[in-house]
């Protein structure tokens, strides 16, 4: 939802970010606010889960240029974890395995991080069984999951519904969620995006980065972002995603290379 | 490149053993033959020194560095009280071992003679009877706990030694000989602190169709120090799982054998050591098939942090005569800092042409992504590094006895207590 008098959570300014010597990000700008749901298309490459990254703070991209300010704080000045505990959540492209490591534990500690940044009290293990009970609910998924180790062995679907849980228990002003979609089933998408349209509210925002038009059909972006060569190249409403779907990106690549030689 | 011993400390060394020798009390009571061989041996065997391959990695530095010397214990620091399903027996007590309690259905004392035929028999089996650390608790140790195990045993045999006081050597010896069929599920605990030594030498004999499940918990402090064997003689269909887990000593040396003396057993060996500050910890383990059919599979997982040095050699053993024999070893190994050092070592020797022997090892840091991802959720480094470590740790933690649970394994390794 677009309001005028939105507070603007996270405002990206010319942001350039390498891997190693490989400038990857070259000037993104992008300005969230509150209420609104934006989506980030673009061809394979084109720097989607890079952007994500560098905002949730991977150590492995070095930041070259541009700024990123979340609720008027400097976002590139903070640690991972404290950009987490502020509310900024990432649903990664690939969640990671961690053997050994009880996945229940996990959304315990970092839901307590959370709601300690907010001035709530730390739940205990009880407390937290009940709350993470309900959340289960969100993404219907089965209490099990919860004595495994943090996505070992999950199915593709079953980590991504595990990512939207931690998303339900952290309670994100921003959600960037990277292709949150892909590897789901049909009941699956349907679940995870009505997970998504549940936890939406005036108050945060969400950006998606998404390959298909079927997500967009139960999730309606209230901007469509098109990114090419470590730029957002056009930016417009939830028709653009259509026209992307009609014409492809060779249009992309054309406005892309007239950019670049210039 | 091996460091040559200077003649000097070659002195120091021998001076160190004549003096370990010079204060031990004269040889007495049921294991005084034994101990007169020993005392013997230990006079005319050199301290080992870096420059034999089995040490190459093991500086007896923090040893040479104790003035051990037999005395009676008092402390029981920091136990646990028992679980009900254990029967737990305080090998450092000062008088009677049993005191008092009667053994559980299954185990009976050895007799004298019983003692006499059977002790040192594994320990030959296994090649290591004259193995420098054995040698030093054969001179010592006075008394040795010594059991027939007949049937299903219940309770979890828990057996405790701890070394609390400065300057002290707790020498522990123990026999344990399984009938056909028998099962038995043993707990140790090695505790030291101090300036103190703990030395233990186990010997199981496991007759055909016996189970015996191991569990050993070494954990120290400060210059203490640890050498221990174990030996395991196994008759074809018999069980063997040992899961042993050492942290905190200043030096810490262990050597499981186990001979399959006609094959056909099964084997598993689970293993977990942390090395911080300067600590050196080594396991040197032999495995020998001895006939066909023969199964193993072994994990071996090591933490070095700090400057801590972690050493791993794992001997597997298949002559001719083990055709078919099934066997897997895999050593897993975190780095944690610069100057921490991991040596580990495979040293599989194969004859038998019909065999499958698997064998891996790995080195690695804590994973950038997997330290990233908990980040992400909120968990500051430091809380995400313990995470991971703690789930290291805990595929071999939870393999220990149901009983270990009391010690708070977990914990006491990573040091949260
Ligand atoms: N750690 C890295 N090391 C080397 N190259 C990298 C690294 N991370 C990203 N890149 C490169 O940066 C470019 C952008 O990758 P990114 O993952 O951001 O693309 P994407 O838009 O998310 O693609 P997809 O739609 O396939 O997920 C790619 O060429 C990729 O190979
Ligand atoms: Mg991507």
């Amino acid at each position: 939802m677009i309001r005028p008098d939105a507070d603007t959570l996270l405002e990206i300014v010319d942001l350039q970010a390498r891997v190693e010597d490989k400038p990857i990000l070259k000037g993104v700008n992008l300005t969230i606010k509150a209420g609104e749901i934006h989506a980030v298309m673009g061809r394979n490459g084109s720097g989607k889960s890079t952007l994500s990254k560098v905002l949730a703070g991977h150590p492995a991209y070095t930041v070259t240029g541009g700024s990123v300010r979340y609720r008027g704080a400097d976002l590139l000045d903070l640690e991972p974890e404290q950009r987490a505990r502020l509310g900024l959540f990432l649903g990664f492209q690939y969640p990671v395995e961690i053997p050994g490591v009880s996945n229940l534990e996990f959304l315990r500690v970092s839901t307590n991080a959370r709601r300690m940044e907010k001035g709530e009290e730390e739940l205990d293990t009880f407390a937290f069984e009940d709350l993470v009970r309900e959340r289960l609910q969100v993404v219907q998924m089965d209490p099990a999951f919860l004595e495994r180790s943090v996505n070992e062995g999950f199915s593709g679907g079953e980590k991504k519904r595990n990512e939207i849980l931690q998303m339900a228990l952290l309670d994100p002003l921003v959600a960037i969620l990277d292709e949150t979609d892909s590897g789901l089933d049909i009941d699956a998408l349907r679940i995870v995006a009505g997970g998504v349209n549940h936890l939406a509210s005036p108050e945060n925002a969400t950006l998606l980065i998404t390959h298909y038009q079927r997500l967009l059909d139960v999730i309606t972006p209230d901007y469509v972002h098109v990114m090419a060569g470590g730029r957002i190249l056009r930016t417009g409403g939830k028709e653009l995603a259509l026209e992307l779907e009609d014409r492809g990106y060779d249009w992309v690549d054309q406005e892309l290379a007239v950019l670049e030689v210039a | 490149m091996v460091a040559a011993m200077s003649n000097s400390a070659a002195v120091a060394a021998s001076t160190w053993v004549t003096t370990f020798l010079e204060r031990l009390p004269a040889p007495a009571g049921e294991l005084e033959a034994v101990q007169w061989r020993g005392r013997e041996a230990l006079s005319r065997q050199p301290l080992p020194s870096r420059r034999q391959e089995d040490w190459r990695f093991t500086d007896l530095a923090p040893l040479t560095a104790l003035a051990p010397v037999l005395a009676p214990s008092s402390a029981q620091v920091g136990w646990p009280e028992p679980a009900a399903d254990v029967f737990r027996l305080w090998l450092d007590a000062p008088d009677d071992l049993l005191n008092g309690q009667s053994l559980p259905a299954g185990l009976s004392i050895l007799s004298s003679d019983e003692v006499q035929q059977a002790l040192g028999h594994t320990l030959a089996a296994c090649n290591c009877e004259q193995h420098w650390p054995v040698e030093l608790n054969q001179a010592s140790a006075t008394r040795v706990l010594a059991l027939r195990v007949s049937g299903a045993v219940v309770p979890t045999l828990e057996l405790v030694s701890q070394a609390a006081e400065d300057g002290v050597m707790r020498p522990v010896r123990v026999l344990l000989l399984l009938e056909e069929k028998a099962s038995l599920k043993v707990l140790q605990i090695q505790l030291g602190s101090g300036c103190s030594l703990s030395s233990l030498v186990m010997e199981a004999h496991l007759g055909r169709e016996s189970t015996l499940r191991h569990g050993l918990l070494a954990l120290g402090e400060g210059q203490a120090c640890f050498l221990g064997h174990l030996a395991v003689e196994q008759e074809p269909r018999s069980q063997l799982e040992s899961v042993w887990a050492s942290h905190g000593w200043a030096l810490s040396r262990f050597e499981p054998r186990v001979v399959q003396v006609d094959g056909e057993a099964t084997t598993s060996l689970k293993a977990l050591q942390l090395a911080d500050g300067q600590q050196l910890v080594d396991t040197h383990s032999r495995v020998e098939f001895r006939g066909p059919e023969g199964q193993l599979d072994q994990l071996h997982k090591a933490i070095a942090d700090d400057r801590g040095r972690s050493v791993f050699n794992g001997a597997v053993r298949v002559p001719r005569a083990a055709q078919r024999t099934n066997a897997s070893q895999l050593s897993r190994n975190l780095l944690l800092s610069n100057q921490a050092r991991i040596d580990t070592k495979p040293e599989l020797e194969i004859v038998a042409d019909d065999v499958r022997c698997a064998h891996g090892a790995t080195v690695s840091r804590l994973q950038t992504d997997e330290l990233f991802y908990l980040q992400s959720r909120g968990l500051s480094a430091s809380v995400a590094a313990g995470l991971l470590k703690r789930g290291f740790c805990e595929e071999v933690l939870r393999a220990l006895p149901a009983a270990a649970a009391a010690w708070r394994p977990l914990q006491r390794m990573l040091g949260e207590d």
